[in-house]
């Protein structure tokens, strides 16, 4: 069975809701039933073979090419399957993901995968502001699974994040690590101001010496043995992260924020 | 059956359903890893009144253990899931916690899962962090030498305690000597411990006793200051013998090890001293699994 491949005929004028385009919802559709699915794009309802070429017919391999920025909720809470995405993709990409994997050629917008629950979500661009947040309002961002980040970051990466792993392996902007509550965000490139910003547990593991609010304290520098395992754990991925020469042990270790709970900390390669 | 001039008697080791664990204990070097676990093992050599049996399994190379460290493999057998729990959790925060640079993992990962340093995570106070890694919980315990790490489970499953043979000889440095060199071979095979000390007991028991609060006492049918007092099990020559008892996690496991160690014995052979093998048991009453020392050799 070859993937079943949506290949988008133009680019629309208005951002286009994809999240009924998902493996566990396709399952047991024929193809003129996924094609006569409707789509939701600003007020109007547009017809899945209206805007996409349709071909192959394994449901849970799902292809989405020549993407673009405007594709909204790609992978909307994937329960199982695989898809990938040619192209750049839109805002709240992998929302709410329960399991399996999403993969991106290119940037993605806004809020990716925000609330994930588990799964895997692989940007081989950058990624807009909230990756793995909580939705505004809500108290509990990312969840599970992992992030992999290729290129950069926006703002407030991690924003809420309970557990799970955001692997960046560029820049992360300002914020990043925002009131997390704990999970585990790793940043081979520089990051913004304001970093940890009201973070009560978790972890920010720091390649680079970022610039610390005054309300993280320096607790000296220590051998942790818990870093070779959460590396080893990394092994399998398509990324630099994988690579054990970029590995290490060896930390200054911050605590903080102490405006907050205090009890989170910033890990940077000594 | 008669192996270089030892003569295999044709009975059978009678063991008994247990619940075990497995936990690798690393540190910054092999010494401090063995120590580690010498503690974590020590007075478990007998479930009657140790509360469970222990003992170091093997020596584990950097490149077996989850943190890259030198560590080692112990295992803990106990007649039911509850008690073995606690003695693990208490060994562990007694024995590993304790020991400088350690750390300690989950050696089984099927199995029921029981509390390794689940509960221990409480000694760090509120300071204590949480990391899931690969869907493993592992604890991080502040403590003065750094950070104890510890994985938060282990696994728990069915196994099998009691399999034994008795080594004859015509000396007592000759029996030693024939269990030595069994337990060298013994300790070579996975899923087995030798839980006594040096894997070897001098004080093998039987059931009962003439006085009303023992449940055990000494096996006087194979002891050789008793042949003329009491109905011995001993020919004449025989001066002193010694037995190895094995847990396993399966009934093959143990069946090896008591293959290679009877070898091993049967090696140095009658020009040593070694005259005779057998084997404990309760006329095959009690314990469901029997281990047939000839079809063991055939």
């Amino acid at each position: 069975m070859s993937a079943l491949t949506f290949t988008l005929k133009y680019k629309p004028a208005q951002r286009v809701d994809l999240s009924p385009l998902v493996c566990h919802q396709l399952a047991d559709l024929s193809l003129a039933d996924i094609g006569a699915i409707l789509l939701q794009s600003g007020k109007l309802k547009l017809r899945v073979d209206e805007l996409f070429t349709i071909e192959g017919s394994d449901t849970q391999d799902i292809v989405i090419n020549n993407s673009t920025d405007n594709l909204d909720f790609i992978g909307k809470e994937l329960d199982g399957g695989r898809i990938s995405v040619n192209g750049d993709a839109g805002a709240y990409l992998a929302f709410g993901l329960k399991s399996g994997e999403i993969k991106v050629s290119g940037n993605v917008g806004l809020y990716a995968a925000c609330e994930m629950k588990k799964g895997y979500l692989e940007v081989s661009g950058n990624a807009g502001d909230f990756l793995g947040a909580a939705l505004p309002g809500n108290k509990m961002g990312m969840k599970g699974g992992t992030i992999l980040v290729k290129g950069n970051v926006g703002e407030r990466a991690g924003d809420h994040m309970r557990r799970g792993n955001i692997l960046i392996e560029g820049n992360a902007g300002d914020y990043c690590g925002s009131r997390m509550t704990a999970g585990t965000i790793a940043v081979m490139g520089r990051t913004g101001r304001y970093l940890g910003y009201a973070m009560r547990r978790g972890t920010l593991l720091l390649w680079n010496q970022p610039t610390l609010s005054a309300s993280f304290n320096d607790c000296g520098a220590h051998t942790l043995a818990f870093l070779p395992i959460l590396f080893a754990s990394f092994k399998s991925l398509n990324s630099r992260f994988a690579d054990a020469s970029i590995a290490f042990n060896r930390v200054q270790r911050y605590a903080g924020d102490m405006s907050e709970m205090g009890r989170g900390e910033v890990l940077v390669k000594l | 059956m008669i192996i270089n001039g030892v003569s295999i008697d044709a009975t059978f080791a009678e063991a008994f359903p247990m619940k075990a664990t497995r936990a690798i204990i690393t540190a910054q070097n092999e010494k401090w890893a063995m120590i580690s676990a010498q503690a974590m093992t020590g007075f478990a050599t007998s479930v009657i009144a140790c509360g469970c049996e222990g003992a170091i399994e093997r020596v584990l190379d950097p490149s077996e253990t989850p943190d890259g460290r030198p560590g080692v493999a112990i295992m803990i057998f106990a007649m039911g899931g509850k008690g073995l729990a606690k003695q693990l959790e208490t060994r562990a925060g007694q024995c590993v916690l304790t020991s400088p640079t350690s750390a300690l993992f989950s050696g089984i990962d099927g199995g029921i899962r029981i509390p390794l340093g689940k509960n221990l995570r409480y000694f760090g106070d509120g300071f204590q962090v949480s990391k899931q890694i690969s869907g493993k919980r592992y604890w991080r315990i502040p403590v003065m030498d750094g950070e104890f790490l510890t994985e938060a489970t282990t696994g728990q499953v069915d196994a099998i305690g009691g399999g034994n043979f008795l080594v004859l000889a015509e000396s007592q440095p000759q029996a030693l000597a024939a269990c030595e060199a069994a337990i060298e071979e013994m300790r070579k095979i996975p899923n087995v411990i030798m839980p006594f000390p040096g894997g070897v007991v001098r004080s093998g028991s039987k059931v009962g006793s003439k006085y009303k609060t023992l449940g055990a006492s000494t096996n006087d049918a194979f002891c050789p200051t008793l042949k003329g007092m009491t109905k011995t099990d001993l020919s004449p020559e025989i001066e002193s013998v010694m037995e190895i008892v094995i847990d396993g996690l399966t009934k093959e496991d143990i069946d090896k090890a008591m293959r290679v160690g009877i070898q091993a014995v049967c090696d140095l052979g009658a020009k040593n001293g070694i005259k005779r093998i057998s084997a404990g048991n309760y006329g095959g009453k009690l314990g469901p699994f029997h281990f047939h020392l000839q079809e063991i050799m055939a």
